[in-house]
């Protein structure tokens, strides 16, 4: 007892480099964020106001404060811009988790189901994608996609369409390509539980006579909620803030929050502006968050 | 315990084999036409590397690519150090103060958006009054990538029988030295897979590098992605290739590391 209480000392000491490291680069960083959200725009470098000095003493800090304000907030509100992105956001998140579910559960179905000792290689060979850069991997779907690119070459070669069918700047393209990019996202976990469970329970089910299609949607499926959560979470908030793919895929009439962000930011200089948008972002995946939270602990307490 | 799991289905084989072909299929595509002779990259022109040539001319692309791997070595060492200490506290530290909020900070960037990482660690920068450039990427890649490093080790450490390095103190070892001279060895592997993690994510980065990074120091993928707005250009197949040849070698490296090590770890442990 006394050996290992000896121990967690070192281990203590082991946490101060990356506390520190992560306080400064991560927590801190925050609060500039807020602050910025709460400055005026000003045409200065760098472009908000006010900045705070020490160099004032306390009044400069005062008037600081009272220089804060929520207007970049209200502009968030009232212009349409803002709220239709993170409606598209939203919209977007939604149905790419709705497709990635439908596409990634028979793919992991079929991975847990493989022999064990193809398991482990299935998985490195849904592993190994996303080591391969995500810019890349948009950019392939480029050349496919193209106008006279391979997928317009078979259509037509097949006569299943008569001209070249426009995929880029669509949304379409946007979901393929949001697809293709956080597919293994979805199918790690789900294979984790999938992979899990007792198979004796389907025969079980068979043997009290329930179909291999019934005992799927009966047994395996709710069995399995807890992967389907975890995956619809790991996909659902990154994409919420996408920018790569619908920058490079969608076409440019509607945006989503992401792409607002940048545009504030690179092209129209407004940092308070684009520094409210992150902190509303912020605010609005933290609900997925605790609704998961709030399931696992519930499940938790079940037991 | 059931003896072998349940048959495939043919529902199963094909669902498997589609999906794999999805997965893999454009970055095939990819590849081939990349030795593409003809300058029209959707017209076939015969095989050729004459691309990989015109790459190897480009200053301003290579410049970027030696950028990238600078920051990208630099930054997954220390990310590297910093995860592996990070996961030990938290596996090995109980109950610390302020455990629960590390673990936090730990793990939201796993998930938060990159756009909002990257504005934020810009404003941190301006506000610093600190030059723009290699420093202040490989500054916030670090950030990002020690998280995935933590997880990592974690994961490995969590799985390690503690009676090892117990019976190491009994036998008169400090704590410390019981820990490196065995656990250490046992996650190794998990280390040199989270480098490797690090390298590639940041070898990937394109949103928290343009962020955090100055004029005139662009990494690979701003490169790209400037080059992949204007249009397809066969030259960018020809990178695009290379990054995954590169990579592809840096997964093979990790896995016969791991695997050497770990055959010479259950040797080193007779159970």
């Amino acid at each position: 007892m006394s050996a290992r209480r000896i121990f967690t000392a070192p281990a203590r000491l082991a946490a101060i480099p990356p506390y520190v490291w992560m306080v400064l680069f991560f927590l801190v960083p925050f609060g500039f964020v807020l602050k910025i959200s709460l400055s005026q725009t000003a045409i200065a470098q760098p472009p908000y106001l006010p900045v705070f000095g020490l160099s004032e003493g306390i009044d400069g800090l005062k008037a600081s404060f009272a220089a804060l304000s929520l207007d970049n907030f209200r502009l968030l509100v009232s212009d349409n811009l803002y709220l239709a992105s993170y409606l598209r956001s939203v919209l977007v998140a939604v149905v790419s988790t709705l497709i990635l579910l439908a596409v990634g559960y028979p793919i992991a179905y079929g991975m847990a189901r493989l022999p064990r000792r193809w398991q482990g290689i299935a998985m490195m060979l849904v592993i190994v994608p996303f080591w391969t850069s995500f810019l890349i991997r948009i950019y392939a779907w480029i050349n496919i996609l193209q106008h006279d690119g391979l997928l317009n070459k078979v259509l037509l070669a097949l006569h299943v369409v008569s001209k070249p069918v426009v995929w880029l700047s669509t949304d379409s393209a946007m979901y393929l390509g949001i697809v293709y990019s956080y597919l293994p996202f979805m199918i790690l976990p789900l294979y984790a539980t999938l992979a899990k469970q007792d198979p004796s329970l389907i025969e079980a089910a068979a043997d009290l006579g329930v179909s291999r299609i019934d005992a799927f949607w009966l047994v395996t499926v709710p069995l399995s909620l807890r992967g389907v959560g975890a995956g619809a979470l790991l996909c659902f908030i990154p994409i919420m803030g996408e920018f790569v793919t619908p920058d490079l895929l969608a076409g440019s009439n509607s945006l989503m929050i992401g792409q607002t962000l940048w545009l504030e930011f690179f092209t129209n200089k407004d940092w308070p502006v684009a520094s409210a948008t992150a902190i509303v972002l912020l605010g609005l995946l933290l609900i997925p968050l605790l609704v998961y939270d709030r399931l696992q602990r519930r499940q938790l307490e079940a037991r | 315990m059931s003896v072998h799991p349940l048959r495939l289905s043919r529902f199963n084989i094909t669902s498997l084999v589609l999906g794999l072909a999805f997965l893999y299929l454009p970055i095939v595509i990819l590849v081939i036409y990349s030795f593409n002779a003809s300058r029209l990259v959707t017209v076939w022109g015969g095989w050729s590397t004459r691309w990989y040539t015109e790459f190897f001319n480009d200053r301003a692309m290579l410049d970027a690519a030696w950028m990238s791997l600078r920051v990208g070595v630099v930054s997954a060492t220390l990310a590297t150090v910093l995860g592996t200490l990070a996961a030990i506290a938290l596996t090995r530290g109980a109950g610390f103060r302020g455990r629960t909020l590390m673990s936090g900070m730990l793990y939201a960037p796993l998930v938060m958006p990159e756009v909002i990482t990257g504005l934020s660690l810009l404003l941190l920068f301006v506000a610093l009054d600190a030059g723009r450039g290699l420093v202040t990427v490989t500054i916030a890649h670090t950030t990002l990538t020690m998280c995935f490093v933590t997880v990592v080790v974690q994961s490995r450490l969590a799985g390690i029988d503690r009676s090892l390095e117990e019976a190491a103190m009994d036998l008169g070892r400090d704590p410390l030295r019981a820990f490196m001279a065995v656990t250490l060895p046992l996650i190794w592997p998990a280390i040199a897979a989270g480098w490797m993690l690090a390298f590639t994510l940041s070898l990937d980065d394109l949103v928290i590098a343009s962020f955090t990074t100055g004029p005139g120091s662009a990494t690979l993928p701003i490169r790209i992605y400037s080059e992949v707005r204007l249009g397809v250009k066969p030259e960018i197949n020809a990178i695009c290739t290379l990054i995954v040849g590169f990579i592809a070698v840096v997964i093979v490296l990790a896995s016969l590391v791991s695997k050497l090590s770990s055959a010479r770890g259950e040797s080193a442990a007779p159970l």
